[in-house]
């Protein structure tokens, strides 16, 4: 296996800090309205620009490094924009723009209170994102992991009820509990390993381990990532924190905060124990049950949901670990529609959210049983929602269809039948929850006249744009963003040359 | 004048001590400039001295030119011209602070208190700094009398907690006085390299064992490990804000030095962990001591008390690091007492700000008029309480994470599992307030205004006091940060210089 070029450059950590930058910024102009939404929506396009300036050299192979300084000695706080990582920071940072549109939107729509406050902890949120996106190192994605943890934390309890301060409590009594659990597994890492750097295919190199130890070891990681990852039985933080304004629901718990988790599940299958480990002492079999499980119970349970936001937390849930399986399959093929799903899962979400938010906004209804023939009067946000759910669903010609039937395929390659069924049946449950909502707004009279039509343009357009670009990646995935090409290259790399 | 720069900041101490009541005599305002220049001036001495150590090695002074062992001698290597550093730079931004604080508290008391605090460094910088083991117990008795004598001029009940203390102390210096004894008798020799050079020939005798025995639980009593603590919750509580705020960062950090200094330099990483268990057992009883004062801390309804128990739990992590007796463990319990140092200073000066302000620190009546109040107070208590829960970037974080290390290359699971569950266990206790100052709206009935009130200078008090009660809270605890991100420095530039021989 070559490792890739690795070329010194700033534009990494450009990219991390400029909505650190943007912070300060926008808690000094907490008087000023306008100056105060331009800081966020300028550091959202420059993030995204410089994000989207490091995708060519990731195509070609050529990876942007660059070291801060050493945090503990002989580890440095260093980004690396792989392909991997650049693959995460495009759709979390491009998907950023669109909620800032939306976020304004949003907040002006309910004349929420403390705005300074809910962007500002946006950014840093982002910052922490990006951070964990290029993380090179493992210690430097913990730094990060752990940043995006506490910024989180004030969006969550942003309307300071108290479901929300509850809420905020058992999100830190999750997250930072994983917190600890995976600086445990990285200084024990760090004590087998002697490194901590990311490396495609492990990092263990020839060190040696008893079943017992590797085992343990894992589950520790497994705890540390699949709490933001929401892997059953650690997700019930994810349907509480849905109190939070759904901007933050449909960034942070559809793209940023959780698509973190999952990345970090797969930087831990494939760049710090790799197959051959997982292979060896049946991880990958553990890991697979589990998401599989998950996969299942969530679809389940998102039947019973009344509530929209809780419905498509347990769509969240589930669909995160569709993601989990691709990696715990480690065949070509799973691992491309697992990174696939990643894409395409928070293109969909986020669709869903930026819908369930508008309906908020314009006409203050949060259960699904109260939106009868709410079609008629929003057709926008309804198709958009739609096309949405028809994606996650699985059918084409939207991209959820690719990414599942990547998935799909890759469970054949592992010569496994049992998670291939999981998908069929998930792809089912999906339709079922899904079906009555759309029906429902489409099909039913409402009891009570609506006096509102479509929310703001500011949140309709993205929530469109968003709709629109799930088509698009559906019909082609290499588009704009070359997310199919980034993939398979990321695959490839795990699976040491062997891929496609 | 260089050559005996090591004694400069113990005499400049001892200098001021004693000359402040006759220059305050007529003027009693004088007593805090007075104060003030002389701790600035600690500072840049002792800054001045660890760059020299740095560059050049370890410096000594004999004193009255008498060669040891005969004579006195102080020497200032990585370790103690670190710590030196660690205490005075501290104790500048505690006595910066103070002035807002003591004219409220102890109002004409100020000479006196200023005298003691003098005292009370100069005890700590001499303990920090000599190399003879019987001159480390009369700085160690002065240190402790200036200690009670802080402690005591606070509130009503402050004269009994000191008194408490006064009785317990004694008893540890006692017990310190009684070891070294038992190792004159041995070795004839005070001077503590002296000492070194001798005792592994004698190895066996049981008077060796005795005076490790005797040093250690002398010392366990002045730096509180637990089951020694006793007396420190309600010293801290008691004491006035800006004694708590001196005592609590100082006190127990530099009992932690003298036992880092005598297990490991005098008797030898060999003999304090194989020949004799005792680096586990002050292992075990950390690791207890950091679930206890955890666990207590939380069920503290009163701020500087919950501050008080959270320090023993803090000081577990000092002495798990030395218990672990391996390199990283070391790393981790240097580094934490300066983490610890700014932590809790920078903690017991909110708890100053909040006393001034309101006039109680009760953690059941805060509420969310106290971020309008005291916003900037309340952001340094934010930033600390996370540098406690150990969240990167604070300093905190660096403390756990070579803990850890240390705890794994220890091979102890235990040792591991405390650490981290104590991080959590902070988390709730500190979260706990920060819930309340944040997102608790205060009572209505009492009709309060809760706009910023009326601003002075450029605008950046808003509702904080004076920018003395401010500015040094809100640079001790963001330089939190800085220490995070820099620790590395730290760790490879000046601990891992001295890491003991044999670990």
């Amino acid at each position: 296996m070559t490792s890739p070029e690795i070329y010194s450059s700033t534009l990494p950590f450009y990219a991390v800090m400029v909505s650190l930058i943007a912070m300060p910024l926008i808690l000094l102009s907490s008087r000023h309205v306008i100056l105060r939404e331009f800081w966020t929506l300028a550091a959202s396009i420059a993030k995204f620009s410089l994000v989207f300036l490091l995708l060519p050299g990731a195509l070609a192979g050529r990876v942007a490094g660059f070291t801060f300084w050493e945090i503990s000695p002989g580890i440095a706080l260093a980004l690396k924009a792989d392909q991997f990582g650049v693959f995460f920071a495009l759709i979390a940072s491009g998907l950023w723009i669109l909620t800032s549109i939306y976020s304004i939107g949003y907040v002006r729509g309910l004349k929420e209170h403390k705005q300074t406050r809910y962007f500002a902890s946006f950014a840093v949120c982002l910052s922490a994102t990006i951070g964990i996106a290029f993380a090179a190192n493992l210690l430097t994605f913990v730094f990060f992991y752990e940043i995006l943890t506490i910024a989180t934390y004030p969006l969550v309890i942003h309307k300071e009820t108290k479901i929300a301060v509850s809420a905020g409590r058992k999100y830190l009594v999750y997250t930072l509990t994983a917190g600890v659990l995976l600086i445990a597994a990285t200084a024990w890492t760090y004590r087998t390993a002697g490194t901590l750097d990311f490396r495609a295919g492990g990092l263990f190199g020839d060190a040696s381990f008893s079943p017992a130890a590797i085992t343990a070891l894992f589950l520790l990681f497994l705890c540390g990532v699949g709490v933001k990852a929401a892997i059953m039985p650690l997700h019930s933080w994810l349907p509480a924190a849905m109190v939070a304004p759904t901007p933050v629901s449909a960034l942070l718990h559809a793209v940023a905060v959780v698509k973190s988790g999952v990345f970090g599940v797969v930087r831990v299958v494939g760049f710090v124990f790799g197959p051959a480990l997982m292979h060896q002492f049946d991880l990958n079999i553990f890991l697979a049950t589990v998401a599989g499980a998950t996969i299942i119970l969530a679809s389940l349970l998102a039947f019973r949901q009344d509530n929209l936001k809780h419905l498509l937390a347990y769509s969240t849930v589930g669909h995160l670990s569709y993601i989990v399986l691709g990696a715990a399959l480690i065949s070509p093929a799973s691992l491309v529609g697992g990174l696939l799903h990643i894409a395409n899962h928070a293109t969909m979400k986020i669709t869903l959210f930026f819908c369930a938010g508008a309906i908020y906004v314009r006409h203050h209804k949060e259960k699904i049983s109260e939106l009868d023939g709410i079609g008629r009067v929003m057709p926008w946000t309804m198709g958009a929602f739609t096309l949405a759910a028809i994606g996650l669903a699985g059918i084409p010609p939207v991209n959820g269809f690719i990414s599942k039937w990547q998935l799909g395929l890759g469970s054949l390659q592992a010569g496994e039948l049992l998670p291939l069924a999981v998908l069929v049946l998930s792809g089912l449950l999906n339709a079922g929850y899904f079906a009555p909502i759309i029906f429902r707004a489409f099909l039913k009279t409402p009891t009570v006249p609506y006096e509102q039509g479509e929310a703001s343009p500011a949140m309709v357009i993205p929530l469109v744009i968003t709709a629109v670009l799930s088509l698009l990646l559906g019909l082609d995935p290499d588009l704009f963003f070359h997310f199919h090409r980034l993939a398979v290259a990321v695959s490839g790399s795990i699976l040491g040359g062997i891929g496609q | 004048m260089m050559h005996n720069s090591p004694a400069l900041v113990p005499l400049l101490f001892l200098g001021t001590a004693i000359s402040l009541p006759v220059l305050a005599i007529k003027k009693t305002k004088a007593a805090y400039p007075v104060t003030i220049v002389a701790s600035f001036g600690s500072i840049i001495i002792s800054s001045h001295n660890i760059f020299r150590v740095l560059r050049n090695g370890p410096l000594t002074y004999h004193f009255g030119g008498w060669f040891p062992p005969i004579g006195i001698e102080y020497m200032l290597d990585p370790l103690s011209s670190f710590v030196a550093l660690v205490v005075n730079v501290i104790a500048f931004f505690v006595l910066w602070h103070s002035r807002g604080i003591q004219e409220r508290e102890i109002p004409g008391k100020s000479v006196p208190f200023y005298a003691l605090a003098l005292l009370y460094l100069c005890g700590a910088n001499g303990i920090i700094v000599t190399g003879d083991l019987f001159n480390l117990y009369v700085f160690l008795e002065i240190f402790s009398l200036a200690g009670y004598g802080l402690i005591g001029i606070g509130e009503k009940q402050a004269p009994v907690a000191s008194f408490r203390y006064l009785i317990m102390g004694t008893v540890g210096a006692s017990f310190y006085l009684l070891g070294i004894g038992f190792l004159y008798i041995v070795t004839g020799s005070l001077n503590m390299a002296d000492v070194r050079n001798i005792l592994p020939h004698i190895h066996g005798n049981p008077a060796v064992t005795a005076a490790l025995s005797l040093i250690f639980i002398g010392m366990g009593i002045k730096m509180a490990i637990f089951p020694l603590h006793g007396w420190l919750p309600d010293a801290y509580t008691y004491a006035p804000s800006t004694s708590s705020a001196m005592v609590a960062p100082i006190g127990t950090k530099i009992a932690a030095y003298v036992l880092i200094r005598i297990l490991f330099f005098v008797f030898g990483v060999e003999f304090v962990s194989r020949s004799l268990p005792i680096t586990d057992l002050i292992a075990w009883l950390s690791a207890i001591g950091i679930l206890y004062g955890s666990v207590m801390a939380m069920a503290q309804n009163e701020m500087k008390r919950m501050l008080a128990y959270s320090s023993i739990a803090q000081i577990g992590y000092i002495g798990l690091g030395i218990g672990l007796a391996n390199p990283l463990g070391y790393i981790g319990a240097v580094l934490h007492i300066l983490n610890h140092a700014f932590m809790k200073g920078s903690l017991f000066l909110v708890a100053a700000n909040l006393r001034r302000k309101t006039g109680r620190s009760d953690i059941a009546k805060l509420d969310a008029s106290l971020r309008k109040k005291l916003p900037w107070t309340m952001a340094a208590f934010t930033v600390a309480a996370l540098s406690m829960i150990g969240l990167p970037p604070t300093a905190g974080f660096f403390s756990k994470w070579y803990l850890a290390l240390g705890a794994i290359d220890k091979g102890n699971w235990v040792f591991l599992a405390v650490i981290l569950i104590s991080s959590l266990l902070n988390a709730v206790y500190f979260f706990r307030i920060l819930e309340k100052v944040y997102l608790i709206p205060p009572p209505q009935t009492t009709g309060e205004d809760l706009r910023p009130e009326a601003r002075k200078g450029w605008g950046f008090l808003v509702g904080e006091e004076t920018y003395s009660l401010m500015i040094p809270v809100v640079i001790v605890s963001f330089s939190l940060l800085l220490i995070g991100i820099g620790n590395a420095t730290i760790v490879k530039e000046v601990i891992q210089r001295i890491i003991p021989l044999g670990m």
